[in-house]
């Protein structure tokens, strides 16, 4: 590890910050229905929008509604993306003239980018049309985003309402995230990423003869508009396979530390975006300190891990100076690609700049861990809030009743029915990761795909369901994923993690929306406090560590501490 | 009755009679149908039936026994140990019941012909009393069923159901006519209008509470046991996944250890604690001598954000203490007192009582040295409002002060009423919210006396403290506003109500719950009830009306309107304890992880030995002692349960430091050390 390099983290981490308590500012602003300084331009477009779609912009949904509007949305979202993709043949923009997507595979690729996951079973410049990847994925790419924050703020409002019935409206709130937050940031910062060197056209593909005399094609596209709204949205899905490790994604540590920058700034805006709207800033602060002491020990730990190598590298005579740079693009270095590691599976962006499988079992484990914590640290765009805020509410409820009274988290009282909704929302991932691991470890159809023995083969299978369940999309690497099987199982853990999560989250929406806001008294438990920081960090590694604990080690725990005892697979 | 004295349970904790028939309680609990009501614990049960199938055929095939056989007697140890935690807590009620029910053994009752005749009765058993039947009850009888005095006046025992046996007034009409059925009439005698069905009386209620036989549980209870469901389901899942994931890695676990890891992680301390921390609060109140008619109850006094204290006996003393006397221009100080000792010797209230201790601490003044001859006495009345004594042509009155000086009117009517001094003492006197009390001889006014509501000490601080825990405390009294608030303010409450009606109550009591507060009140009157049935908390007094009884959700049998401090803070700790038991519980899974995991593992993947950071002897010997280490924790944390946990009020902040520290931090550190030597004992003596 590098002063180098911790700075180059901390510059990051900084600039992040920096920019993301002016941008929750103005969400708040947005999602109040308050003018912003970009209503003179987007406010008649906004009342156009609602004109065509028969959407009456004042009139607000229950919690209820609220979902059922989502859940109908997005599933015309899987279906009409399905049918893109099937169809891809027939449809224009297909210079290099694919065939329609087989259909297991369309089906994982649409539920993908529909749950905001971006799992990608498929090498993008040799599967997907331009117009897929324009008109569909690129498309996904925003709704999914702006489906998750519309969800968040349906929560905030719960929290910050009184009484009420209704937490606002679905279409209204997909409409604003879009226009007011997605749009904006992705049109400035494609730009940026095209003067940094990332293409944006719509010519297919070049050729190139190399120093060796041979004929190289190089596959183009409109990448940088794709680029920008996959990092902000935690989308996380590549234009080209490798993704981000891609020089024409990501050409320079510049534009590596861009693109960091993007995939947290929204996450965390909206959490400063939260505590303007529920009036109580510190709530937000007390949130960005608990997830951000989690993150900064997740980069540690890879970092260091990265930096300390493996005894094989050692023994095969490299310098153990130089850590493990396998699998990771020399212009990066071990620090951003750890950051970049650790940044991308604790939101859900599954972006990635270097291969997870190729670090070492600790330094591979930390991305892994953090998926299965939920994806809270700050999460996806708005699906990390509101299972950060499910999170909380656990937390409060367990060590709340110490104080003595009935739990209140921001002045509701936490009671039967809210604990119900997050016991229901908390067991999705455990179900979705280790029931679907525990069948696909003794499964030979599944087994086929895997790419190396021993314990490395079952962190491949641990990743990919906890990438498709926790919505992330990165792929450890190794696993050939492409299969029936592993199309069709990973396409429902997407689901599950998505929408199973949802619905209990949104009831409990309901619930707290109802309830009257109570003011905080001495006997309250303050959820501001650097006391409830540790709190809600020994919650959130406590609840993930015993639910992972046993399949780590039997995964990379393993793995490392046989490497350690020089055993290699 | 012994059960009713406010015993320390330590001592009512280890006595052997209860714990024998807890034992036998215990494993009639085992029946699995009475046991779906604790899922935690039924999930062990199951697991502990499955692995006793498994040991069956072990036994049957010849496999080594050993150590199934000892998993399994674990595992049976752990659902005994929660059921014991149960019928123990139950125990402890039950005692009080069975006293209780020898109060209900068969009544006679003599049922009124015609209830204005209370000469001509049948007599009938008490079961076949009706709602609306009159009875008379006469000295020596017990009454036979619950009901509201139409008429009479009698002294009436009720040491049956509050534990005092000093008698008690109950007379019809006011606030004092309920009667409580299997109380004892000792002097004169009562018609009594039945108000309550057999079987369904106070009484009644009381036995089945107390036995906890209509126990249902509480809403916070319920959201804790869902919590439990759901930390036992990611287990089951964490576990059962466990069975393909080991395969893979060749690492095949046999089920009765998958069973082991199981059964320590799912939260079974908690769970089998939990009823008998919501049993042993109810128990905590009736100590304290207060029935909750239901645990919500219970619950709810935890959350108070707002107490309604009654000002009178809660805040200051029930009686006005003389605090000095001011007399007029012209007469001494010693002249004044004298006299007012006079016109008091015979005063037998309060207030008269204290005007005498008043003078000998001032002016040395005895009743002795005050003594007059041929005196005769003139008693208050409600109509003169003085009191006083006549001797040869003295008349020497104090009373109220318009009274009196309507009196020395009526001896002279020449005489000065106006004088300036007194005027000005009277009004000083109002302002600091004392009451003025005239003091005369015949035809002229000698001074005033000045009486005092004393507040009781000691109050001022604990209202400080229940502030500190975010409770605002509001008097109640019918004082005058000006009175009130000079009191308010030396009391240190946050806020009154003066001239109270029993709207007033109502209304304050709506406004708070508006804002989204918790109220807590006490009352007895048959005026209250509205405000009782509206209150969050509605303590009625035992001393009061049928209807105040019937609002209230709880019932203090010692009638002390002070006792609902009290009640706030068990309510309070009955939380705290399940908090802190919950957290023990799941921080403690950390140190079994750190047992069990590398004893699963250590055949297929050697190098995991590294996870054992205890150090433990053998693979078999860590799951031993992780299983042991977690059927023990529950009897160890058994008189934690029943006690709860240290409660000294604070800021919420400042609680939960500390008890995360206790608990959370403890948790985690104790079953490192406790599985530890489970280990070397079990090495010890050669079981593992």
């Amino acid at each position: 590890m590098t002063v180098q390099g911790w700075l180059q983290i901390a510059i990051i981490l900084a600039l992040v910050l920096v920019a993301a308590v002016p941008l929750g500012a103005y969400m708040a602003r947005v999602f109040a229905g308050e003018r912003t300084m970009l209503s003179a331009l987007l406010a008649p477009v906004e009342r156009v929008l609602y004109r065509l779609a028969g959407v009456d912009p004042a009139r607000e949904q229950g919690a209820l509604g609220y979902t059922l509007a989502m859940l109908a949305f997005n599933a015309a979202g899987v279906v009409l993306l399905y049918a893109l993709l099937r169809l891809q043949g027939l449809l224009p923009f297909n210079p290099l003239g694919f065939a329609g997507v087989a259909p297991d595979l369309a089906f994982n690729t649409a539920v993908s980018f529909v749950t905001n996951t971006n799992w990608q079973a498929y090498g993008g410049e040799t599967t997907m049309s331009l117009f897929s990847q324009m008109a569909g994925l690129t498309v996904q790419n925003f709704l999914s985003a702006a489906t998750g924050l519309a969800l968040a703020v349906a929560l905030v409002r719960a929290f910050a309402r009184s009484g009420a019935v209704t937490v606002g409206n679905f279409f209204v709130d997909m409409t604003r995230s879009v226009l007011y937050v997605l749009l904006p940031l992705a049109v400035v910062t494609a730009l940026v990423q095209v003067a940094m060197g990332v293409p944006q056209t719509l010519g297919a593909a070049t050729s190139a003869t190399t120093l060796e005399g041979a004929q190289q094609v190089i596959a183009m596209g409109p990448v940088a508009s794709q680029m920008a709204i996959k990092q902000l949205g935690t989308n996380g899905g590549g234009f080209f396979n490798v993704n981000a490790a891609h020089p024409f994604e990501n050409p320079s540590p510049l534009s590596n530390a861009l693109e960091i920058w993007q995939m947290l700034v929204i996450s965390t805006a909206l959490i400063f975006a939260f505590g303007r709207l529920i009036g109580d800033r510190r709530q937000a602060r007390a949130l960005v300190a608990a997830i951000g002491l989690i993150l900064v020990a997740g980069i540690a730990i890879t970092y260091w891990a990265e930096a300390a190598g493996t005894p094989s590298l050692v023994a095969a005579g490299i310098d153990p100076a130089g850590g493990n740079m396998e699998g990771k693009e020399v212009r990066f270095g071990l620090a951003a690609s750890a950051m970049f590691a650790a940044v991308t599976t604790g939101l859900s962006d599954g972006g990635v700049n270097a291969m997870h499988g190729s670090f070492t079992p600790l330094g591979g484990m930390v991305p892994l861990f953090l998926i299965q914590l939920g994806e809270i640290l700050p999460g996806g765009v708005g699906s990390g809030l509101y299972g950060l805020l499910v999170m909380a509410i656990l937390a409060v409820f367990v060590a709340g009743l110490m104080v003595g009274r009935t739990p209140e988290y921001l002045g509701k009282k936490i009671e039967a029915k809210e604990v119900k909704m997050a016991m229901l929302a908390i067991l999705i991932l455990p179900t979705a990761i280790l029931g679907f691991s525990g069948v696909a470890a003794v499964l030979p159809t599944a087994l086929a795909g895997l790419g190396n023995a021993g314990p490395h083969g079952l962190s491949e299978i641990l990743y990919a369901y906890s990438s498709a369940a926790g919505n992330n999309g990165s792929a450890f690497g190794g696993l050939s994923a492409n299969s029936p099987w592993w199309n069709t199982t990973l396409g429902l853990a997407m689901l599950l993690g998505r929408f199973a999560y949802i619905v209990p989250m949104m009831a409990i929406a309901g619930s707290l929306a109802a309830k009257t806001r109570l003011t905080a008294s001495t006997g309250t438990f303050p959820t501001h406090g650097p006391l409830f920081v540790g709190l809600m960090v020994g919650i959130i590694l406590i609840l993930g560590g015993l639910q992972f604990f046993p399949a780590l080690a039997l995964g990379p725990i393993a793995e490392q501490v046989q490497m350690l005892a020089g055993k290699t697979f | 009755m012994s059960t009713h004295t406010k015993a320390t349970s330590g001592s009512a904790f280890a006595s052997p009679e209860l714990i024998g028939r807890a034992a036998r309680d215990a494993v009639t609990k085992l029946n699995p149908v009475a046991l779906m009501r604790n899922p935690v614990i039924f999930v062990t049960e199951i697991v502990a039936a499955l692995v006793t199938v498994l040991f069956v055929r072990d036994v049957l095939v010849g496999n080594p026994l050993a150590f199934t056989g000892q998993i399994m007697a674990w595992l049976w140890f752990t659902v005994l140990f929660a059921t014991f935690a149960e019928a123990l807590a139950e125990g402890r009620g039950r005692a009080q019941a069975d006293s209780l029910r020898r109060a209900r053994t068969d009544t006679v009752a003599k049922r009124l012909r015609d209830p204005a005749n209370r000469a001509a009765f049948d007599t009938v058993s008490a079961l076949d009393l009706g709602i609306g039947d009159h009875v008379v009850v006469e000295a020596g009888d017990l009454i036979p069923g619950d009901g509201e005095i139409v008429e009479g006046i009698a002294s009436v025992n009720e040491a049956a159901i509050t534990g005092e046996s000093a008698p008690v007034i109950r007379e019809s009409g006011g606030d004092r006519s309920a009667v409580t059925g299997g109380t004892t009439v000792i002097s004169d005698w009562l018609v009594v209008r039945i108000t309550a069905a057999p079987g369904s009386s106070f009484l009644d209620r009381m036995i089945a509470l107390v036995e906890g036989a209509e126990r249902q549980k509480t809403p916070n209870e319920l959201a804790l046991s869902v919590l439990l469901v759901g930390m036992t389901l990611i287990f089951l899942i964490a576990v059962v996944s466990l069975a393909g994931l080991g395969r893979y890695a060749a690492a095949d676990v046999p089920v009765p250890v998958l069973v082991a890891l199981l059964v320590t992680l799912i939260p079974t301390t908690i769970g089998g604690l939990l009823s008998a921390i919501g049993i042993a609060g109810m128990d905590r109140l009736i100590r304290h001598n207060v029935l909750a008619m239901s645990g919500r109850a219970v619950e709810a006094a935890g959350d108070v954000d707002t107490l309604l204290l009654d000002k009178t006996g809660t805040i200051t003393f029930g009686n006005r203490m003389a605090s000095e006397i001011i007399p007029v221009p012209g007469v001494s100080e010693h002249e004044a007192a004298l006299i007012a000792v006079q016109a008091s010797l015979a005063d037998e209230t309060a207030e008269g009582r204290s005007i005498l201790a008043l003078a000998r601490e001032t002016h040395g003044i005895t009743p002795e040295t005050a003594a007059l001859d041929g005196a005769s006495f003139v008693a208050f009345s409600a109509a003169s409002r003085l009191s006083g004594v006549d001797v040869d042509d003295r008349r020497l009155r104090k009373g109220a002060v318009d009274a009196i000086k309507r009196f020395v009117h009526s001896v002279d009517p020449h005489a000065a009423t106006g004088i300036t001094a007194f005027d000005a003492a009277v009004e000083r006197i109002a302002r600091s919210g004392g009451t003025p009390l005239g003091l005369a001889e015949n035809g002229r006014l000698l001074g005033v006396i000045h009486l005092k509501d004393v507040v009781k000490p000691g109050i001022k601080e604990r209202f400080a403290e229940l502030r500190r825990m975010g409770i605002r405390t509001v008097m109640v009294t019918g004082d005058n506003p000006v009175t009130a608030a000079a009191i308010a303010s030396e009391a240190g409450v946050d806020d009154f109500i003066a001239e109270a009606t029993p709207q007033d109550k109502l209304a304050y009591i709506r406004t708070e719950q508006r804002q989204g507060r918790l109220v807590a009140m006490c009352g007895d009157g048959t005026n209250d009830a509205p405000a009782l049935a509206q209150a969050d908390v509605g303590v009625a007094m035992q001393s009061g009306t049928q209807a105040a009884r019937e609002a209230g959700n709880m019932v203090d049998l010692d009638s002390d309107p002070t006792k609902l401090i009290e009640i706030v803070g068990i309510g309070k700790q009955l939380l705290m304890t399940r908090g802190a038991l919950t957290t023990f519980s799941i921080a403690n899974d950390v140190a079994k992880y750190f047992a069990i995991i590398p004893a699963l593992f250590i055949a297929a993947i050697p190098e995991l030995g590294l996870l054992n950071v205890m150090g433990l002897a053998s693979p078999q010997s860590a799951i031993l002692s992780a299983v042991i280490f977690n059927a023990l924790i529950i009897v160890a944390l058994i008189p934690l349960a029943l006690r709860g946990v240290a409660y000294r009020p604070g800021e919420a902040g400042t609680v939960l430091a500390r008890n995360l520290a206790i608990y959370g931090l403890g948790g985690l550190a104790l079953p490192f050390i406790g599985i530890k030597l489970i280990d070397l004992a079990l090495v010890a003596v050669g079981l593992a």
